[in-house]
């Protein structure tokens, strides 16, 4: 059995046309209900939900191949590898990453990131060096920098945003200097779903020979990623955020940077030979892949990917963007509602604020009403701090939701007024 | 809806539109803070307390409705009480909140509209926000209160 036979194929007349009544067929937890009512989630910024075959491909990796990779000469282990392999050729190709061995299989985004962080920045950065992200950062994209600035003396900068979200260009031209050793930038935020202008920043930082690295755990589920055509250094990316499992992620970087890099973590399968004198190590991708990985999990993060394919990501962009211009049209419904993160690029993410109530109270009333929203910091207090607000509420969209489901949040948002509005 | 009514009663929206001992106060003799990071609710708490009895009580901060009723009441009801009788309320208060509801407490008056809060695993910290700093500030250590 090949678990990707389930993934969806259709014909379509427009970007964006998706049937989503079939596609959600696809989702078995879609199915269930919260409250007494049909589950509308709307939390997909934070993990998205899985389509079976995306189960059935963990299933079938644990019922009837699971076995250690690279270390066996049995029939298991040998299947097991070759899946695991096969799995990091998807996402060379997902990515179009020139090498299949620029693809790490790590624990996600975070993980990518600290690596880069550990790996690279700990090697070479010194005192007064300086690292460049923006104040849109997700805190996986802020704190491996901050630790790596305490333990090197290099120093923060931070290029800020406007009032509508968006990453300040002239600020970045600006701070990006002679001292200026690495930019590490979101491609989209998470708190407001702003795209940030990438190809841009990348163009302006390589001509002053200025590495890049990316945060696309968001990015990659809105829209297609081309790591060659953006030309970044680095990547990251988790699977849970494309539809794929927890536990799963994987760090994109240019083959000669990744071979000058020193090894990260030690341990097995990411040496060639271990004396008590001296290790060698194993060849890229191995030499920052210590230890057991999580294998179903890369194995079914593949028939992910290819289903999100299948599917097609222009697709999704366009039917994410009409959901959230349908929510944007119902905005001025709702008393005291503000969109918070009005970039005029923006990925189908909507965070807001209501005047007078706090985002934890429409959170519990919405889930109430069988609606999952996310309410909080989203993991990026500054941007929060920079609004002066202690949080928002946020919904975002993902393929299988729908307009009708966008009118239940705002049908919602109507009791949350009228309860808190006397 | 209506058990959406059992966590937000009237009382709880009444506190939180106006809380009740809002404010700095002018020479507490303890100040402590509390901080719910999951939610970002911050609140300094005031406290003036004589011979042992709690005669002053102010609060300052945001939250949401439940963390801010939850305040607004705590301080009506430890007003005038000897820090004794405060630490009890505590333990009943977290008791009604985080314990099997059939265990025996003792009567916590007007603070029970919170007894709904139980059933929102993800909202009991807004409900003991306050007093855990309270209880911090009683016992008189420095540090914030979190609820994480
Ligand atoms: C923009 C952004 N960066 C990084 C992360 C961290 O991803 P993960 O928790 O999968 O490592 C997230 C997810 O919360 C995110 O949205």
């Amino acid at each position: 059995m090949n678990a990707t036979v389930l993934a969806p194929s259709f014909v379509q007349e427009n970007l964006g046309d998706i049937p989503v009544a079939r596609l959600r067929a696809d989702f078995p937890i879609l199915a269930r209900s919260v409250h007494g009512k049909p589950l509308v989630y709307f939390d997909n910024a934070a993990t998205k939900q899985k389509p079976a075959s995306v189960i059935e491909a963990e299933k079938f990796y644990y019922e009837h191949t699971n076995a250690n990779i690279h270390r066996g000469v049995h029939t298991l282990s040998q299947e097991a590898t070759t899946a695991y392999e096969n799995a990091r050729e998807t996402l060379r190709r997902f990515l179009n990453a020139a090498k299949v061995e620029e693809i790490i299989f790590l624990r996600g985004t975070t993980e990518a990131i600290n690596l880069v962080a550990q790996s690279y920045g700990r090697s070479r950065f010194q005192a007064g060096d300086e690292i460049l992200i923006s104040a849109l950062e997700h805190h996986s994209n802020i704190l491996p920098w901050q630790l790596l600035c305490e333990q090197t003396g290099a120093v923060l900068k931070v290029v800020p945003i406007n009032d509508a979200g968006e990453f300040i260009y002239e600020e970045f031209e600006r701070l990006l200097g002679a001292r200026t050793k690495l930019v590490a930038v979101g491609h989209v935020s998470n708190a407001l779903g702003s795209v940030n202008p990438v190809k841009r920043i990348i163009a302006a930082a390589h001509a002053q020979s200025v590495p890049v690295l990316l945060d696309g755990a968001q990015a990659a589920a809105h829209g297609e990623v081309d790591v060659q055509a953006l030309d970044c250094d680095f990547y990251a990316i988790s699977g849970h955020k494309l539809y794929g499992p927890t536990g799963i992620g994987a760090l994109y970087a240019k083959k000669a940077i990744l071979e000058a890099m020193p090894p990260w973590q030690g341990g097995g399968d990411m040496i060639t030979t271990v004396s008590f004198e001296k290790s060698t190590y194993a060849p890229l991708p191995h030499k920052f892949e210590a230890g057991t990985p999580n294998i179903a999990g890369g194995i079914a993060f593949a028939v992910a990917l290819d289903y999100v394919k299948r599917v097609g990501l222009a697709n999704i962009h366009a039917h994410e963007a009409r959901l959230l211009a349908h929510a944007m049209s119902r905005v001025a419904e709702i008393k005291g509602m503000r969109v918070i993160g009005t970039a005029r690029e923006k990925a189908g993410i909507l965070s807001f604020v209501i005047e007078g109530v706090h985002p934890h109270d429409i959170g519990t009333i919405l889930d109430h009403q069988g609606v999952a929203i996310r309410a909080g910091h989203h993991c990026a207090m500054p941007v929060m701090t920079r609004y002066g607000i202690p949080g928002t509420a946020r919904a975002s969209f993902g393929l299988y939701n729908t307009l009708e489901e966008v009118d239940r949040l705002f049908d919602g948002l109507k009791v949350v007024v009228d309860m808190f509005g006397r | 809806m209506s058990d959406l009514r059992e966590l937000y009663q009237e009382v709880i929206f009444d506190h939180n539109r106006h809380p009740r001992n809002f404010g700095v106060l002018e020479h507490p003799t303890k100040v402590a803070h509390g901080h719910n990071p999951l939610c970002g609710d911050q609140l300094t708490l005031y406290l003036t307390v004589r011979d042992g009895v709690v005669v002053e009580v102010s609060f300052q901060g945001q939250g949401c409705a439940i963390s801010t009723a939850s305040a607004s009441l705590m301080t009506e009801a430890v007003k005038g009480k000897p820090l004794a009788e405060v630490e009890q309320l505590f333990a009943a208060f977290h008791t009604m909140l985080t314990e099997d509801p059939t265990e025996p407490r003792s009567d916590l008056g007007k603070l029970e509209v919170f007894e709904g809060v139980r059933e929102y695993p993800a909202r009991v910290k807004c409900a003991t926000l306050a007093w855990h700093t309270l209880h911090n500030a009683v016992l008189g250590t420095d540090e914030t209160a979190k609820t994480e």
